[in-house]
């Protein structure tokens, strides 16, 4: 970041606004928003407990099972649908329909398909990741050098060689930012699911904060949430500036 | 010329016939191929030679007709075989090694022996010490070196090569036409070289194959005989080569718009 031709170090804009968090916050001018010294306060108190580490263990499990499933399923079907035009047509409606879906209104339906436990949790969660991750390894198949392939063919690829040794490399870029984005969705369905079918890990959490007006405990559940999601989409931010070398150059 | 014997004949096309949609690319075109020998493919752009390479290739089916490599029928591609593409085809997320070494990996070749082979021929290509940059950090010539090491290093008996040259610079190219002849002379292997260049069909080739557009088959097949051995400095300013510069010129230029 910039100001007055002056480069401001990392995160000054973090800084800039929780600065002005805790000013509001001091002043006293909504209960909703506690000053942000009183939230670390609160966290520091509330993040060795033991209601708060069944809780992180409840989402971090819904988590992970969701974006395994969505990345796992997600990926090749968006490899296929770039290579198979069959495929592609048959599928990418129903992709672009549940891709701008408010998937939440979904959340009953699943409900009474899956039940009210975790199985309905991680496929929630996996509804919110899984469209973009389609939708971006689709599109990193379709930009592939059409050379690369017939290369591949000519030097005795057998499909699978070809999928794994060209389609998935040429359209890693776009797969790695599309699991970003995605797992960034995930981070909502689990928290949806958590709070509309069965009110455990997080979504409790914020269930009971709210309702009782406890509000920094609210912001201190969040601000963990924040940094949880902040460090996946960072490190996949990572690994995609790892692949830019080639990104370019296809 | 000789009479050229049936052994002898590296690649046989027999009546090949190749429609794309409407387009006639193909129309019963026959050629044969000699073994050991250089033969090009010349012709206007368009009238078939990528299509041609490909069929023998075995990356396209042709729609009627037959091609022979070492008297089996092709029907797909096949290690007898071995692909030189325009625009080099590496992959940019592979070092030069394994981009060399691809082909090997691909026919499961152990990770240890491919490399060692691949070593060889990125020596063999002029890249020693660049077997760990990537196809990026390259030059065009120097990555359609590599494509070059990659074809050689499966150890095909018939290198396909279409138009490798026409994606590097002018310097480049003379460099790699004088290669070229060096690695007919000393690989025991029959090269298809395709080329809309008249002056580098004359200068490398052993045989060149005229083709035409409308009907798109052979025209014309010249072997230029005088020249080949008198060194490589003195071949441009032969008579025999300027004469057939001339004439493939004269039955090419009505095609010119
Ligand atoms: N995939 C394709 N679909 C339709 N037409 C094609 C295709 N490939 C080549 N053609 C047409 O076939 C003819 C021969 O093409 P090509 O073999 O690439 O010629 P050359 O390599 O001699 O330039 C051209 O007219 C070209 O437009
Ligand atoms: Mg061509």
């Amino acid at each position: 970041m910039k100001a007055f031709g002056y480069q401001l170090p990392a995160m000054s804009s973090l800084i800039i606004w929780g600065l002005l968090w805790e000013l509001v916050g001091q002043l006293e001018l909504t209960f909703f928003l506690p000053a942000l010294s009183e939230i670390f306060i609160t966290l520091s108190e509330i993040i060795g407990t033991k209601p708060f580490i069944k809780a992180l263990t409840e989402t971090g499990q819904a988590f992970f099972l969701g974006t395994f499933y969505a990345v796992t399923i997600g990926i090749p079907l968006g490899i296929l649908m770039g290579k198979n035009r069959f495929i592609d047509e048959l599928l990418l409606p129903w992709v672009n329909v549940f891709l701008s879906a408010p998937l939440t209104a979904l959340v009953p339906v699943l409900m009474v398909l899956f039940g009210f436990g975790l199985k309905a949790i991680v496929i929630t969660t996996s509804l919110f990741a899984i469209w973009i991750i389609i939708l971006n390894a689709r599109a990193g198949v379709k930009q592939i050098n059409p050379a690369l392939v017939e290369m591949a063919h000519s030097f005795g690829a057998s499909p699978m060689d070809a999928f794994f040794k060209i389609y998935f490399w040429a359209a890693l870029p776009e797969i790695l930012s599309g699991v970003r984005i995605g797992f960034i969705r995930a981070v909502k369905g689990v928290i949806i699911g958590q709070l509309l079918i069965s009110i455990v890990g997080f979504g409790a959490l914020f269930e009971l904060y709210s309702s009782q007006f406890l509000m920094s405990h609210f912001w201190a559940v969040l601000l963990v949430l924040f940094t949880l999601a902040f460090s996946i989409s960072e490190f996949l931010a990572m690994l995609e500036r790892k692949v830019e070398y080639y990104a370019s150059k296809r | 010329m000789n009479a050229i014997s049936t052994s002898s004949k590296a690649v046989e096309v027999r009546n090949v016939f190749k429609n794309y949609g409407e387009v006639e690319a193909l129309q019963d075109l026959s050629l044969d191929f000699p073994r050991g020998e250089l033969t090009s493919l010349l012709g206007p752009s368009g009238c078939g030679k990528t299509t041609l390479l490909k069929i023998i290739a075995g990356l396209l089916p042709a729609d009627s007709g037959e091609v022979m490599v070492n008297g089996e029928t092709v029907t797909g591609p096949g290690p007898d075989r071995a692909f030189v593409f325009q625009d080099f085809a590496l992959l940019p997320w592979a070092s030069v090694i394994r981009n060399v070494a691809f082909g090997l990996e691909l026919r499961g070749v152990g990770k240890s022996e491919r490399e060692a082979i691949a070593e060889k021929y990125i020596a063999d290509v002029g890249l020693d010490g660049f077997e760990l940059k990537f196809p990026h950090q390259l030059s065009g010539g120097m990555r359609q070196r590599v494509g070059l090491a990659r074809a050689l290093s499966v150890d095909a008996q018939v290198l396909l090569m279409d138009e490798p040259f026409s994606a590097v610079d002018e310097q480049t190219r003379r460099k790699f036409q004088e290669d070229l002849l060096n690695l007919v002379k000393h690989e025991n292997k029959t090269f298809l070289f395709v080329t809309h260049s008249i002056e580098e069909a004359v200068y490398v080739s052993d045989q060149i194959a005229l083709l035409l557009p409308r009907p798109s088959r052979v025209s014309e097949i010249i072997r230029p005989s005088g020249f080949r051995d008198k060194g490589i400095d003195s071949i441009r300013r032969d008579s025999e080569y300027l004469d057939i510069v001339d004439r493939i010129w004269d039955s090419l230029r009505t095609y010119v718009e």
